[in-house]
């Protein structure tokens, strides 16, 4: 019986990739283990093993094409003695099945792909109006471009602004953020450092009292937890202490949240554990247009900022606007959804889930209204407060752990604030409250969900 | 293959030109000009009559917990006299003596100490970080400094300070691993005074002399009598030239003795004798220095005297004026307490104004 041979997924989070190079021709003999292909995604170039032994029997995809879907059948091989013929059968299955599974892509959840996420809203992100001029053009960019692209902007209009972390130069960045930084800007100013994020972390915030605007890069928020004396003793006191007389300009930026299949120690939300220290900014945008303008409004800011970032959604495409100059203002929150009948608080990736509940929830007539919190610290309650005085419900999304949270704030703020408006209590839905699972299986469990929004807000609507 | 050394990693020389009696090694007495002689003279006896004059200021409630310098007025002046005022001192807690020199006022320390953030007063011209009370963290925010004035092209250095304690904090291995690997042009300067609190070196480390470490950084190290000026002055100058002109980050030991207190929350009594202390106290950097200078013919006891009585006046009118400056803070505006924290006011900070200043209004009108 013939073997395929399919587009691996290189990382938890791959979903396609380039077909550089095939190793073997056909009619090549291979030996588990052999090299047969090189595949690129977006964050390396990986060689591709054989884990059967046998003859190449047909190549299906060739060299060269790109966004090549994981999973897809990219080649078969014949097992011992088996004859050519074998191909005829099994080349236009294989083939068929899978042109089949990419028509099937959008409209099925996959078994297959354990860790993914569900389905993405088709038009993810509404363009504000006062923070983007009409008429203007948009493009569309990935949340990792958008990244680059305002540290680079950042980085050319002022000399002060550098890059430095674990392998954002040479390699690019861990996540490939860094993209092309060292070739514009040379080794002075994208610094790969020693593995020492606490090193880098004091580092920085000795930079940035000594007049430069470091930009440092966590591999991820995870690594941070080595650092964090650094960012709440040295760079978030350091003004108050001195009586305002020195500023800390500096960015602790870097994914923060689940990745997909890393376990515990890789797969935490630390938003409120920082919004939670005074002399801190955070900031934690979701779509590529307020990756970018926030982060050139966090590299500009006086203040340190701590800006989180989320692996799954570096590769999601956006509508960035095209301006010279694009910068939002932190600490304003925006409605990414309008809706009447309940309020749903969100930030980072749990915007997805939550505009994704919303299309949901209208299909069963109620119309949520979606509010992207944008940033943490400061917290833009006003605009949680006028959407809840409008909808009189409220259901706070968040990827992370419960207790403690941004949404036990959100909670307790609206208690204060907008207790006579509430029709129902607020509900918090998020992550479980125990370290990620490791397991595929327990994992989708434990994330949040669109669905679990869903019913958070039909519990709340009294609709369950 | 049998073992074999890798290369030779390097020595750790011990300096010491004045010996315990003032006697200095004519082979190796540095050519100081008399003026600087007698400046530092003046800043080592300035900054203990200071010292013993805070210490009197704590005990009477005054002013808050500070870290005593007594016994290491030379580990500090003889490092930092070859600071330009476009370097940067970046001092640990108890570089009291050193903050002088660099032009630090005794208003604003003593401010500082009795809780006023206002006594953070940088020195005109100086580019000084604020002391720092975290231990060893400054290590890293003086190898972030040094980064700074190399990325502008300057040939700016760093001076910073720590303790023998610090060398057991990450900060320590960090920094110094960073300087190497960026080639900062940062002095590290250890006051080794022997003592983290109640902890003595030898629990503190098993390495003979902290100086040794730099080896593993491949940067060099010096050791120094930290009570002997003369030293401590040749061996900085060698530091502060190379990081000046060759951008290599040295860490120089200086081997004192903290006389005093840790800081005045301490009491030295529960795990040192009398019998300790005593070996230094001969050993005192001050007097060794004056039998020097007045070998030299640079001082007498009459000048000294009246150095100490010029002192003691202008101290005691600097109190003066320091205490009618924390009489006005007191009575003014506690609305401060917001000040500071961000470089920009924002919604949240202006409710919590608004929300502080009602409290205050209904606490006073409520008794």
């Amino acid at each position: 019986m013939t073997i395929e041979i399919t587009m691996p997924a290189l990382s938890p989070t791959m979903e396609s990739g380039t077909l550089s190079k095939w190793l073997k021709s056909e009619g090549d003999s291979v030996a588990a283990g052999d090299i047969i292909a090189e595949i690129e995604t977006d964050k390396a170039t990986m060689e591709v093993e054989a884990v059967d032994e046998g003859t190449i029997g047909k190549l299906l995809v060739a060299e060269g094409t790109e966004d090549v879907p994981v999973g897809d059948v990219i080649a078969l091989l014949l097992e011992d003695g088996e004859d050519k013929a074998a191909l005829d059968g099994a080349g236009t299955q294989a083939a068929e099945k899978a042109s089949a599974a990419k028509a099937d892509d959008s409209a099925s959840d996959d078994n297959d792909e354990p860790a993914e996420r569900p389905t993405r809203p088709a038009e993810p992100m509404i363009a504000d109006e006062e923070e983007i001029p009409a008429g203007t053009e948009m493009v569309k960019q990935t949340v990792r471009e958008a990244l680059r692209d305002a540290m680079a902007e950042e980085m050319r209009r002022d000399d002060m602004v550098f890059v430095m972390g674990e392998e954002v130069a040479e390699y690019q960045g861990a996540y490939k953020v860094t993209q092309g930084l060292l070739e514009e800007f040379g080794d002075k100013r994208v610094i790969d450092t020693p593995i020492t994020e606490y090193g880098f972390a004091g580092l920085g915030t000795g930079a940035a009292l000594g007049g430069l605007k470091p930009v440092i890069e966590f591999m991820t928020f995870n690594f941070a937890m080595q650092a964090i004396d650094h960012i709440i003793n040295s760079a978030a006191k350091q003004r108050y202490m001195a009586g305002g007389k020195v500023d800390v300009p500096v960015v602790f930026r870097g994914p923060n949240g689940a990745a997909a299949r890393v376990a515990a120690q890789h797969s935490q939300n630390f938003a409120s554990w920082y919004a939670s220290v005074p002399g801190l900014k955070v900031v934690a945008p979701y779509s590529a247009a307020d990756a970018k303008g926030l982060l050139k409004a966090a590299i500009r800011d006086p203040n340190p900022v701590v800006f989180l970032e989320n692996e799954i959604i570096y590769g999601q495409s956006f509508d960035v606007p095209k301006l010279d100059d694009f910068v939002l203002p932190i600490g304003k929150a925006k409605v990414v959804r309008q809706g009447s009948d309940v309020t749903i608080v969100a930030y980072s990736i749990a915007v997805r889930e939550a505009l994704a509940a919303a299309e949901t929830l209208a299909e069963e007539g109620i119309e949520a209204e979606v509010v992207d919190l944008r940033s943490l610290r400061p917290l833009d309650l006003p605009t949680v407060v006028q959407s809840v005085r409008k909808t009189n419900r409220c259901v706070v999304a968040e990827e992370g752990w419960p207790v403690c949270s941004i949404a036990s704030e959100i909670s307790a703020r609206l208690m204060e604030d907008a207790f006579d408006y509430l029709d129902a209590p607020v509900l918090r839905v998020s992550d479980e409250d125990t370290p990620t699972p490791y397991a595929a299986n327990l994992e989708k469990l434990w994330l949040l969900s669109p669905d679990r929004i869903v019913k958070a807000v039909k519990k709340v609507c009294y609709r369950d | 293959m049998p073992r074999h050394a890798v290369e030779r990693l390097g020595t750790v020389t011990h300096l010491s030109i004045l010996d315990e009696t003032g006697a200095v090694d004519k082979a190796l007495e540095p050519d100081i000009p008399e003026t600087d002689l007698l400046e530092m003279h003046r800043a080592m006896l300035y900054g203990r009559c200071f010292d013993e004059r805070m210490l009197k200021l704590q005990r009477q409630g005054r002013i808050g917990t500070f870290a005593p310098i007594k016994g290491q007025e030379a580990a500090q002046i003889g490092a930092a006299a070859h600071l330009r005022p476009s370097d940067w001192l970046v001092p640990s807690f108890r570089e009291i003596a050193a903050q002088i020199w660099r032009g630090a006022k005794p208003r604003d320390i003593w401010l500082f100490a009795a809780g006023y953030n206002e006594g953070v007063a940088i020195p005109e011209d100086a580019r000084d970080l604020p002391l720092c009370v975290p231990v060893a963290t400054q290590l890293l925010h003086a190898a972030g400094v040094a980064y700074a004035t190399k990325y502008r092209g300057e040939d700016d250095i760093v001076m910073t300070f720590h303790g023998d304690g610090a060398t057991s904090e990450g900060d320590f291995h960090e920094a110094l691993n960073f300087s190497g690997v960026l080639d900062l042009p940062v002095v590290f300067v250890c006051q080794n005074n022997q003592w983290a609190i109640s902890l003595p070196l030898a629990k503190q480390t098993r390495s003979k002399t902290i100086a040794q470490k730099a080896v593993a950084y491949g940067i060099p190290g010096l050791r120094v009598d930290g009570n002997d000026i003369l030293a401590v002055w040749v061996a900085a100058k060698e530091a502060v030239d190379r990081a000046r002109n060759e951008q290599i980050p040295t860490l120089l030991e200086c081997v004192t003795y903290r006389m005093e207190v840790h800081t005045t929350a301490d009491d030295p009594t529960r795990y040192r004798t009398e019998d300790d202390v005593a070996p230094w106290r001969k050993r005192d950097p001050i007097s060794r220095f004056e039998t020097y200078l007045k070998a030299k013919g640079l001082i007498d006891d009459k000048t000294l005297k009246g150095m100490r009585e010029t002192f003691r006046d202008a101290l005691k009118h600097d109190w003066q004026e320091t205490q009618e400056r924390i009489e006005e803070l007191d009575a003014g505006d506690p609305m401060g307490i917001f000040d500071a924290l961000y470089a920009q006011d924002y919604p949240h900070i202006t409710e919590q104004k608004a929300y502080f200043r009602e409290r205050l209004k209904r606490e006073r009108a409520h008794g």
